[in-house]
């Protein structure tokens, strides 16, 4: 579990986070979701160490994260798997030479079973005669999936995923998200995910935090999202007509009504 | 940034390379790789510049010699002394600043962007350690030899356009090369040549590492690691020469 207390950090005189505390829930996809400059990507940053917080704490199973000693941050990095915007591959190496790094850094496995490792994570992330091509020649998706088998070749905790459906087409985003959702069950990870993409709420939101201009401005799950009342929460995700209905739609499968003037509440109670 | 904050900042990052390294075996690939990139990569330009310097030296040094009471053999002499001193730890290691400055400037600046280098400090790599380190190391170990090569080379090519021009015999070269040897210019060469070659990885690695924004600050991070580079290399050479050849 990891725990965020209160954490600020700021650049220059711009504070981007204003006090944020969440939770995020163990062996389930957390999304941090926000419009861009909401601050989503900095506190992402904070999470896995890559920014130092001004104040407050984070928290891995109640370790303060930037209390620790470098030794002690680097085994908690260990057990981190990331997943980049850009999918962050290597590009000198070859596909099978990118996902065999960390275990070449990590591990004294001879080079038989780390190659069994290996195609072990790629037929997981659905990838095959792959090994030997280089990032460049890979189409978008693919790099995703090498960008998972990656880091999750070490068997991570904690699966962080950076807008992981930026620049791919709808199709290949709902592959992406079934594997994170797949990937989290699988192998019991605490997935934390940050994105805008409207799908992903909906599909794999098991705990979803909403950012504006820094503060935690809603917290919830992809069923309470419907029902919310924050004003600001729907003007972000329902931004469309297309999306207000189908926001209807959900409405009136669970509810039997279209009701957006009453809150969750009052219709459970019905 | 002012000039301080950056020198602060340069020497934070030269003390956050000594850490223990994660797995000695990946560190030493790494070494041998970049000791390959940038000692074989820079060998090419190393033996044309080289041997085209020992030549034009050897000329224009026999074009100045017009005295008949001054042997031959003195142009020999003062080829030898000028390319050890001067030319092949000075000029070779101001190219190797822009072959093998930008390389590092721009590979490093590439990897930031792309969030590489984020993505080994999430896998718990000291990124400073893993990536800086075996480029200063290989360029530590690289560089003086091609230093040493350099000067050969630049010493037979000036006894080669000497006796092609037929301003002076081969006996006449190669007894000026012996005359009045002194061992101390090649051991000053050599701490010019380690000097220089930590200036040419450390710098552009440091521009490299620190670089944010795009495509277009990766070039402007390498321009500027090679001409801060040039500009240390010549302010060292001067201090080197002011402390050592008194």
């Amino acid at each position: 579990m990891i725990e965020v207390k209160n954490i600020k950090k700021g650049f220059g005189d711009k504070l981007v986070l204003k006090d944020v505390s969440v939770v995020m829930q163990a062996g389930k996809c957390n999304l941090i979701i926000g419009a861009s400059g909401s601050g989503k990507t900095v506190l992402m940053k904070c999470l896995v160490g890559l920014f130092v917080p001004d104040s407050g704490q984070i928290l891995y199973n109640g370790e303060d994260f930037n209390a620790l000693n470098e030794e002690d941050k680097k085994e908690i990095r260990k057990q981190i798997g990331m997943l980049f915007q850009g999918s962050a591959l290597f590009d000198s190496l070859t596909v099978e030479q990118n996902i065999m790094f960390p275990l070449n850094m990590f591990t004294n496995d001879n080079y038989p079973t780390k190659l069994k490792r290996v195609n072990e994570v790629l037929e997981r992330v659905n990838l095959k005669d792959v090994n030997k091509k280089f990032p460049a020649e890979l189409s978008g998706g693919m790099k995703k999936r090498v960008g998972i088998a990656r880091a999750i070749v070490l068997n991570p905790k904690y699966l962080f995923c950076d807008e992981p459906n930026s620049g791919l087409d709808p199709q290949t985003s709902l592959v992406i998200d079934k594997l994170i959702k797949e990937i989290t069950t699988e192998y019991n990870i605490t997935t934390i995910v940050n994105t805008h993409d409207m799908n992903s709420v909906m599909e794999i939101g098991d705990h979803i935090m909403y950012m504006h201009q820094g503060i935690k401005e809603w917290e919830g799950n992809n069923k309470e999202i419907i029902f919310s009342k924050n004003e600001l929460l729907n003007e972000f995700i329902f931004a469309s007509e297309f999306l207000k209905d189908a926001k209807d739609m959900r409405m009136l499968e669970q509810t039997g009504k279209i009701d957006n003037d009453r809150n969750m509440d009052e219709l459970l109670k019905e | 940034m002012t000039l301080f904050t950056e020198f602060g900042r340069y020497l934070l990052m030269i003390k956050g390379m000594f850490s223990k390294p994660e797995n000695g075996k990946m560190y030493w690939k790494e070494l041998m790789h970049q000791c390959s990139e940038i000692g074989i990569g820079s060998l090419g330009i190393v033996v044309i510049i080289s041997f085209f310097m020992g030549a034009v030296s050897a000329l224009q040094t026999a074009y100045q010699l017009v005295s008949p009471v001054i042997p031959k053999s003195t142009i020999a002499q003062i080829v030898r002394d000028t390319v050890i001193l001067e030319f092949a730890p000075t000029l070779v290691c101001i190219v190797l600043a822009g072959v093998v400055g930008s390389k590092i400037a721009s590979e490093l600046g590439n990897m930031r962007v792309s969030e590489q280098i984020d993505a080994l400090e999430i896998m718990g790599i000291n990124t400073k350690t893993y990536l800086v380190l075996p480029k200063i190391g290989a360029a530590l170990i690289t560089i003086p030899m091609l230093v040493i090569l350099s000067a050969a080379l630049g010493i037979w090519g000036g006894r080669l356009a000497g006796v092609l021009s037929g301003i002076l015999s081969p006996t006449e070269y190669d007894k000026g090369l012996l005359g009045n040897f002194q061992q101390y210019n090649v051991f000053f060469a050599l701490v010019k040549a380690y000097t220089f070659a930590f200036i040419i990885s450390s710098i552009p690695a440091y521009y490299g590492y620190y670089v944010t924004g795009g495509s277009l600050e990766i070039g402007r991070a390498s321009t500027k690691a090679v001409v801060v580079s040039c500009v240390a290399i010549l302010f060292a050479d001067y201090v080197l020469a002011a402390l050592l050849l008194q």
